[in-house]
């Protein structure tokens, strides 16, 4: 199933210059740029991966991508997304998040219901791996 | 597929060198050298030289002939105080005037930003400093010191390794220049031949005359909105001349230093004198200001004994 969360992911996946493109805004607008990437996509799956610590102070796209294609090497079957965080506020404060990397075979959702008190029904969303 | 079609839709037949030089943005840059920068004629020629060869590559490019990225790493060798920092700023500036660097920005680093403390610190740190030196300039200073050939064990190998693999790799998104004394560069290139193949231009810096000195000690002072007085403009030449023979001397940085100590040495005799002073009073060195400087007694009182 094509997961869709973040920005951009109703289109099809961007290519690295877009990728490129992307960045180069973010880091117009100072905002710092992490990278975390997991094998589970579940929506309520807060805690990706970090890929090394958000990058401060970077001027140009291409240390993004260094790192990038780092990340794809040692994890080339998971989901890997770029975050923004922008500090103007004086804390860091997620502006942008979108994937840049998907598995070959995405994994599948399933949903259990389940009968608690009465007939009143709970549900739950597991990942299924492929 | 013909000759023709590969190139693209509007070459120009010819280009005009002169009127690149011009709006690029380069020749601002290279008048700015010359005006700012006292002395320093050979570092001046090559970095013409080098924004000739630059431009020429770009014209080539547009006319579709063949071309390849040159490698623009540097090493900037010469003794204390010779404007090392200052002039690679400009090269920022001129590299990214002719597109050669994206942003043309200067990151510069000692071996401390580089080397880690323990194992496994060192890859980290050097690529974080990559990472912002990226679309720039990454000035290392003192780069022998990341080689210590008397510790195998030193982390300051592994963090020569990453820098090597990134100039090589990465050379459209970063130029890196390297800055140290002279001797010890020679050393340092010696025992890590990688770098230096990767280094296509050395540029030493010359040391200054006392004449250059003295012209450095004015702009500095002009800048400032100081002046000297006859006298104390004959005093600072006999100034430099002593301190030059002195341990530490470090060319344009001792002047400035030199400097700083007058204006203090000014301060106190304005204010020890009691008197209503003008403008012209309190924006003077005189001869008193520079001749009570411990250099005219031959050093720091340590430094006669040792020698």
């Amino acid at each position: 199933m094509r997961i869709t969360q973040g920005c951009f992911s109703f289109l099809p996946d961007l290519d690295d210059e877009q990728i490129r493109a992307q960045v180069e805004y973010c880091l117009r607008n100072d905002w710092a740029i992490g990278i975390e990437y997991t094998d589970d996509p579940h929506p309520r799956n807060t805690y990706w991966n970090m890929w090394g610590n958000p990058m401060f102070d970077l001027k140009d796209a291409a240390g993004v991508m260094m790192e990038l294609d780092a990340c794809r090497k040692a994890n080339p079957d998971d989901y890997i997304k770029l975050i923004a965080f922008d500090s103007t506020r004086g804390f860091e404060t997620v502006r942008t998040a979108f994937l840049v990397q998907r598995p070959k075979v995405e994994p599948r959702f399933s949903m259990t219901r389940t009968d608690v008190r009465g007939r009143s029904m709970t549900y739950t969303l597991s990942t299924v791996q492929p | 597929m013909s000759e023709a079609a590969v190139l693209p839709a509007e070459t120009p037949e010819k280009i005009n060198l002169a009127e690149d030089f011009e709006t690029s943005g380069v020749a601002a840059i290279l008048r700015e050298l010359d005006e700012e920068l006292i002395g320093l004629a050979p570092v001046k020629q090559r970095i013409r030289e080098t924004a000739a060869l630059l431009l020429v590559d770009r014209a080539r490019k547009k006319l579709g002939l063949a071309h390849d990225t040159p490698t623009l790493h540097m090493s900037f060798t010469g003794n204390p105080g010779v404007g090392k920092t200052t002039v690679a700023l400009k090269m920022a500036g001129l590299l990214h005037r002719l597109g050669y660097i994206r942003k043309g920005h200067l990151v510069s680093v000692t071996r401390d930003d580089l080397v880690g403390q323990y194992i496994g610190h060192t890859a980290p740190k050097t690529r974080e400093v990559l990472k912002k030196a990226m679309g720039g300039v990454l000035f290392i200073d003192e780069a022998y010191y990341l080689y210590k050939p008397d510790n195998e064990r030193d982390y300051g190998q592994e963090a020569i390794e990453i820098l090597l693999q990134v100039m090589e790799n990465h050379r459209d998104d970063l130029v890196v220049i390297l800055a140290g004394y002279a001797d010890r560069m020679d050393q340092f290139f010696a025992s890590n031949p990688g770098f230096r193949s990767r280094i296509a231009h050395h540029i030493e810096f010359p040391d200054y005359t006392d004449a250059e000195l003295l012209r450095i000690a004015e702009s500095m002072l002009k800048h400032n909105e100081y002046s000297f007085d006859p006298g104390g403009q004959e005093a600072m030449r006999a100034y430099i001349a002593a301190r030059r023979a002195l341990p530490h001397f470090a060319n344009a940085r001792s002047i400035r230093n030199a400097l700083d100590r007058a204006r203090l040495r000014q301060a106190n005799r304005l204010f020890e004198a009691g008197a209503p002073v003008d403008a012209q009073a309190l924006s003077t060195l005189t001869r008193a200001d520079i001749e009570a400087s411990r250099v005219f007694a031959g050093g720091l009182a340590h430094e006669r004994q040792a020698g």
